[in-house]
Parts: C-alpha cells; structure tokens; sequence
C-alpha cells in the first residue's frame, strides 16, 4: 500500500448519488412512523426506509388544521433507534423547513401534499440541496416538472390517509400510459407534447427515449394491503409507500411484514395468498369517492 | 454453454444489475426463493438496505443454500450491502445474520449520512489485466460500508483502497465492492467477473 496512487478529491451529493440512493431504496416499502417505537418496528418488519412525521395521513385528516414539519427532535430520535435511511415531509415550496430538515441529516426529504402547501405556486427548487428529494406526481407532466426542479425520485401520490387504492391505481395507470404514448411518438410531435403536458422538452425527449421516468418511481396514497402493495408493483411501482395503511390497522407489526413480503413476491398469487392470511383488522378508510373536491390532498401541488 | 446469473431480488438495486449482465450477452434470473438457485453459474448480492435483505434472507430459508453455493465455489460478486452481508465481521451489528465468506471487517454506514454520499475516481489495478488499469472507474459510495484497513484477513486480495481503506476485493470465488459498478454504465468490473470468475471456473 506505499505506493498509493492519486485520486480525485470526493464530489458529495451528486445526481448520481441522489438518484442511486433512490435505486437501493427499489423493491421495498418505507412506512410512516410518528414515534421511536414505530420506526423500530417498521425496521424489525424489514421496512427499507421510514418516514417520520408528526401524525399519518389519515390523522391530518381527521384533525383538521394546518400541518406542517414535524418537530426535529422526533427526527433525531428516529435517527438514532434505526440504521435504515430516514426522510422526512417538508411543505410544498417551504424551502425552509427543507434546509431545516437538511441539517438534521434526514436522507431524503418529502416535498409532500400530504402537509398542508406553503407556497400556492412554486415547489421547493431541490436541485439547490445536497439532501435528495422526492416528490408526487399525479400524470407525467407534473412528475417531470419535479425532475426538472431537482426530485430523485417520484411517488404517484394516490389519496393519502384513505385506505383506497383507487386513486394510486388511476396515477399509476396515468403516468404508465402518457410514459407509452411518448415512446410511439414520431420525434416531430415531442415538442408539442411537451407544451401540452407542461413538462421540459428535454425531460419529455428523454423518457420518449428510454420508455421510463428518469429516476425511480414509487407509489403512494392508499395502499392498506399485501394485495395493494402487488398490485401497485404490477402496475409499474418499484417501491410502495406505506403511510396511515400500517398503523391505523389492528396489527401493525404483522401487517408491516406481510405488506413487506409481498412487495418481494409481487408476482407469486400462492406466496402472497400465504402472505395475506389472519392478519387481523385493515384500517377502517373512506371511499375516496366520498370525498369532495376540498378534501382531496393530491390536488394539493402545480 | 452459455452462462446465467442469478442476482438476489428480495430488495435494492438488483434490476441494474441484470441489465447490465444482459448487456453484455448473459441471461439473468432473479433470486427471491431457494429454488430459484439450481442451475446458476454465478451469484450477485446487490446493494440495497442490508437490515432489510437480512431479514428476507431469514424469512425464504436463504441463508444456508447460499452459503453452501459459496463454500462449493460458486463465484459471486457482491456489491455494498452485498458486501455487509458476506463480511465475516461487522463492527457493532455482529448478530445481523448473514451468509459471510470473507475474511475481513466491514463498519456499516461508515461514510457517513446521505449528504455524504460521494463519487470519486478510483484506480483499480488487477495484474495483468489492461482494460480495468487503463482508466479510472468512477466509484459511487452511497451510504457506504468501510471495509477496516487492518481487519483484512488472510486469503484476501485487495484490489483497490480509496483514501487507505480497500474498496474492492477479492477471496477467491468472492467479488466484493463497497460502492456501485452497476450505477456507473462502465461494465468492466461485471466483464472482468465473467471472464475471470464465472467463465473460467
């Protein structure tokens, strides 16, 4: 080893660190937690990541009010109980809760429509942070104006706090479409595309040529079961997000694991069948078709 | 006879893996059960959480089979938290359980948080083979493992140090990588595996 040659110094934070770290996450399922004692059981059910926050969906919901980041110390002591990553949800535009939520060290921060928008009309510039970001979308546009400002990652954002996969499924379905529509397109109709759906012509060009976003996409908002995990995998997901579906259940441990499991097996119905016995109560939810227009969280985001 | 790799699929960055094997003509299978492990010529552990393979690994009967693959000789290229998961040492999470296989000491998360996550050039040099020494690789360290500079046991080939800590080793039919060849696009470290470890066994 004396003969030590010269390296190039460290480049911190780089896209490709960001988005890499996104990719370790694939092929798992990052649950919310709002105690220690959560995140240290969400790890025990073999959760990728956790996400910490003040109260899940579902009680934001209930509550009312305006919700915002949650309180550091809550963050710190989630920190320290787990070795999975942490990330944790600043407002829409709230640039200062996510240089906040920077210095903590979080490893991802959730630009997140879930907490109640700060900005009526610009998103966070992420590309400004060394912490990677992800962020919701609801079709292709809208998850490429995130990729433009800087997310690494995308979540179709479902309906947070309902227990109904509905709107997850009609995202998913949504952006999977407008991704194949791009790909048949003649090279010629990709700029009109791209005014169309709102989105940045490179971006637009980019996925017409590799036929996927350009950094992982993962699903979110509603899902509550092993079968809702699968499903959303087969519909193009490569990672589930797990909010109120764990917690507001009967038995969150068994239920955390099982939703686990099932992500791995997406594709096995006789292991997933095995997955889903006796485990106790789902959470209540509420059909998200008896929500009004005011209720609904995923419009939340421009 | 043409070779396939089985890449373990319970969770984490295996999908690049596999693309980048099919780049370079061979076929891939994923792992996820003991059954899909017959037949396969060469073993990846990818990085992704390694909490969390672990107790994938523990939960479909993994571990055993693997380890009995790797004491028979099968080559296997590990990367990250593939890495974790074949070090016999790990500082601090010794009770994780895992296959191990190579003879050195690894600190989790050693690097530091995401915001430190890095990329840097690194010099590889492998005796007798051009195509790794000619030009750095890029490596990408995320959330990465340290391999202890002087927890390196005998039987233990290092293959590259960055900033005086190895970053790619070899134990025999063992390929171990704390960073990330497979988010790079430069296949030369999965072509020196195949040509070196799979193809010439």
């Amino acid at each position: 080893m004396s003969e030590q040659k010269t390296w190039s110094g460290r480049q911190s934070s780089t896209w490709r660190t960001k988005v890499g770290l996104a990719e370790m996450l694939k092929g798992g399922v990052i649950m919310d937690v709002v105690t220690s004692d959560q995140a240290k059981l969400a790890e025990e059910a073999g959760a990728s990541a956790v996400m910490a926050l003040e109260r899940v969906p579902a009680d934001i919901r209930a509550d009312g009010g305006v919700s915002r980041m949650s309180d550091p110390k809550m963050i710190k002591g989630i920190q320290e109980i787990v070795s999975i990553p942490v990330m944790a949800k600043c407002r829409i535009g709230h640039f200062m809760e996510a240089r906040i939520l920077e210095s903590l060290g979080v490893d991802f921060i959730d630009e997140s429509e879930v907490l109640t928008p700060a900005d009526d009309q610009y998103h966070v510039d992420k590309n400004l942070f060394k912490v990677p970001f992800v962020c919701g979308c609801r079709n292709l546009g809208e998850a490429l104006r995130r990729i433009g400002e800087g997310a690494a990652m995308i979540r179709t954002k479902g309906e947070a706090g309902t227990g109904d996969v509905v709107e997850a499924v009609r995202h998913m379905r949504t952006l999977m479409d407008e991704i194949r529509t791009l790909t048949i397109l003649p090279r010629d109709q990709l700029m009109t595309a791209a005014r169309d759906m709102g989105a940045p012509y490179d971006l637009v060009e980019e996925v017409a040529r590799i036929g996927r976003l350009p950094v992982p996409n993962f699903s979110a908002g509603g899902v509550a079961t092993p079968a809702d995990a699968a499903l959303m995998m087969h519909l193009g997901a490569e990672s589930v997000f797990v909010g109120s579906g764990i917690f507001k259940s009967g038995d969150p441990a068994r239920r955390a694991k099982a939703i686990v499991e099932a992500v791995t097996h997406f594709d096995d119905p006789v292991k997933l069948a095995e997955i889903s016995e006796d485990l106790g109560e789902p959470m209540v939810g509420i059909n998200c078709d008896d929500l009004g227009e005011k209720e609904r969280l995923a419009s939340r985001g421009w | 006879m043409s070779k396939t790799i089985g890449v373990l699929a319970l969770q984490g960055a295996f999908a690049r893996h596999m693309q980048v094997f099919e780049s370079l003509g061979v076929s891939t299978v994923e792992v996820r059960e003991p059954d899909d492990l017959p037949g396969i010529n060469g073993l990846v552990i990818p990085g992704g959480e390694s909490t969390t393979i672990s107790k994938m690994l523990v939960r479909w009967d993994l571990i055993e089979p693997i380890k009995r693959l790797i004491d028979n000789g099968l080559p296997v290229f590990v990367t990250c938290a593939g890495l974790i998961l074949l070090a016999d040492h790990l500082v601090n999470w010794d009770d994780l359980p895992r296959p191990g296989g190579l003879n050195l000491t690894v600190v989790r998360n050693a690097y530091g948080r995401q915001i430190d996550s890095f990329e840097a050039s690194l010099e590889i040099s492998i005796p007798g083979d051009p195509a790794l020494s000619e030009s750095p690789f890029n490596g990408v360290f995320i959330r990465a493992p340290r391999i202890v500079a002087d927890g390196v046991g005998e039987g233990v080939e290092v293959l590259c140090s960055f900033e005086g800590h190895p970053v790619l080793v070899r134990q025999g039919n063992i390929l171990g990588a704390s960073f990330h060849p497979e988010l790079t696009g430069d296949d030369r470290l999965h072509e020196w595996f195949l040509n070196n470890m799979v193809n010439a066994r």
